[in-house]
């Protein structure tokens, strides 16, 4: 097996991880700083008996993005904040209809159309929250360019694992940026569960033990109905019925929840006895840990934590990981919102913020200086 | 080793481009890694336009340009814009056509700045007879003067930089370019 050698941008990467996941179908309108996605997908698929289409908003994009995808097809779109905003009631719709498929969302400076140029994480919260209801997502975060085509290509088969929407939470920094990466000639890549029971016995919302279900095409022979309402097994509409709702959501969150130590994960560096531990995810993350290793080389006890899935927030793993440190630094470029995660699951431990806005990653004397600052 | 490259000029240079083969170069090339990032707002055509370059033997966490050790200026604006962050001791390289060195004689003894002269744009027309390989012709100057990447890398980076059918003006470009080097030194 031969792999090739490529200087590219985040962007290009995710591209090319999604042809190499099998993605054969994306739509999109294209938006400042992901639109080179749009631009390598509109390429690469056709070559590859793929389409492309360029709808006329985020909102249509989702939808068709989510009819591809139940005709059989892996599918995916790519966007920034405004975008996302509008993706918000399919994301719903595919997380209840458990349409599996990719989001990529390259994160820039906001609320409303904000920089659309620079970076920020400031729709971390919103990927975990942005629709209406109870519910679970996947979101991976890269921070470099190799991890946006290893991650792309993860985010595919997560979500053909769960049957969910998976968002791929990058930033302009690393969308941007052109860095080495190797592509391997093959990746492994999770098929589409078949059902193996034939159509007049299929369930299609009768799920396996571990909470989902096989999922045929649309054409394949099975009766199938799809719907945002709340259904029972066959997929038909009990919307009235307390119980039956509450089977079903309860399903629809407990088949992320209960295999979180499966999906998420995080990379340390040196956590066990450290004083102080840097928790960061994404492109700040390299700014992190410039800092924490000129910490250590002024002789101070520093442990380094890196998120790569940060939904579901791994909880088990960061108790683990720094539950024994006395100060808990958060590195993120938005106000305050993994923050919050940190500290709801260190209750024992001074979480503070490092926070940064206006579309630049944090220098790293910046986080230097907070590791340096008068414990309190 | 870590080396910072800050290359800056206006629009329509190719500004961007000389980035990503040099970035090419080092890390496809010359077993080296690097980061090639850059700077433009949503309003940008003809306006200052700038790349920068992190090349180093280890790993890069930081992936910014914080204080170039190399400041290449392609435009007198961008000479006057960037050149604060340059390091104390490092390289300069300017298109003499393009900037009015007088300006920042000061700055330039203070901080103890090796300048270099390459007369990129009339090297592009007068040699290759198409000024639009200015920045290829930058790019070995760059080479020659600094030795960032190896010659060899560098031609094979522009060869599978530039459109097909048009590597061998390129790569007689990135020869001028040695060649202001050379006489230089």
């Amino acid at each position: 097996m031969t792999s090739e050698d490529y200087f590219i941008q985040g962007n290009e990467a995710c591209a090319r991880g999604a042809i190499k996941a099998n993605c054969r179908f994306f739509a999109g309108y294209p938006i400042t700083p992901s639109t080179e996605i749009a631009e390598d997908m509109a390429v690469f698929l056709p070559r590859e008996g793929g389409t492309f289409v360029q709808m006329e908003d985020e909102i249509s994009t989702l939808g068709a993005v989510i009819g591809a995808v139940w005709a059989g097809m892996k599918g995916m779109t790519a966007t920034s904040g405004p975008g996302f905003s509008l993706m918000q009631e399919h994301i719903g719709y595919a997380v209840m209809t458990e349409t599996p498929l990719v989001i990529v969302n390259m994160q820039r400076g906001s609320p409303s159309t904000g920089q659309p140029t620079m970076a920020s994480q400031g729709d971390m919260m919103q990927a975990r929250w942005g629709s209406q209801g109870d519910y679970e997502i996947i979101a991976l975060s890269p921070s470099s360019v190799q991890e946006c085509f290893d991650f792309t290509v993860e985010a595919f088969n997560l979500a053909e694992k769960y049957r969910v929407p998976v968002m791929v939470m990058s930033d302009e920094n690393v969308g941007h940026m052109r860095e080495k990466i190797t592509i391997p000639e093959k990746v492994e890549v999770k098929a589409r569960s078949m059902p193996e029971e034939g159509p007049d016995t299929y369930l299609p919302y009768r799920a396996d033990p571990d909470g989902t279900s096989p999922m045929p095409a649309l054409g394949d022979g099975y009766k199938i109905h799809i719907t945002g309402l709340t259904h029972d097994e066959r997929g038909y509409p009990d919307a009235s019925n307390p119980q039956a709702h509450s089977k079903l959501v309860k399903r629809l969150c407990n088949k992320i929840r209960h295999h979180t130590n499966e999906i998420s994960r995080i990379k340390t560096e040196n956590v066990e006895d450290a004083e102080i531990i840097i928790i960061s995810y994404g492109a700040p993350s390299r700014s992190a840990l410039k800092a924490v290793r000129t910490a250590r080389d002024q002789g101070l006890n520093v442990g380094f934590i890196k998120i790569d899935v940060v939904w579901p927030f791994p909880e088990e793993m960061i108790q683990k990981a720094a539950g024994n440190a006395q100060r808990v630094i958060v590195v993120e470029m938005n106000l305050g919102q993994i923050f919050y995660e940190v500290q709801r699951v260190l209750p024992e431990v001074k979480v503070e913020l490092a926070p940064k806005i206006g579309g630049e990653m944090h220098l790293p004397e910046e986080i230097l200086k907070q590791i340096n600052s008068t414990k309190d | 080793m870590r080396k910072e490259v800050r290359i800056a000029g206006f629009g329509g240079q190719g500004i961007i481009l000389a980035g990503i083969v040099i970035g090419k170069a080092a890390a496809l090339y010359d077993g080296l890694q690097a980061v090639q990032t850059q700077s433009y707002g949503p309003e940008a055509r003809g306006g200052a336009s700038r790349t920068e370059l992190v090349i180093s033997d280890e790993e890069i966490d930081y992936p910014k340009v914080q204080h170039p050790d190399i400041f290449v200026a392609m435009s007198h604006e961008a000479l006057l814009a960037y050149l604060e962050g340059l390091k104390t001791g490092g390289i300069l390289i300017i298109d003499p056509d393009l900037v009015m060195e007088d300006e920042i004689s000061s700055f330039i003894t203070e901080h103890n700045i090796q300048v270099y002269h390459a007369p990129a744009t009339r090297t592009a027309d007068e040699k290759v007879g198409l000024r639009i390989v200015a920045n290829i012709v930058m790019i070995g100057a760059i080479t020659g003067f600094t030795g960032i990447i190896s010659e060899e890398a560098a031609r094979k980076a522009i060869a599978a930089s530039v459109p097909p059918g048009t590597e061998d003006k390129n790569l007689s470009a990135f020869e001028a370019g040695m060649e202001l080097s050379r006489e230089e030194v």
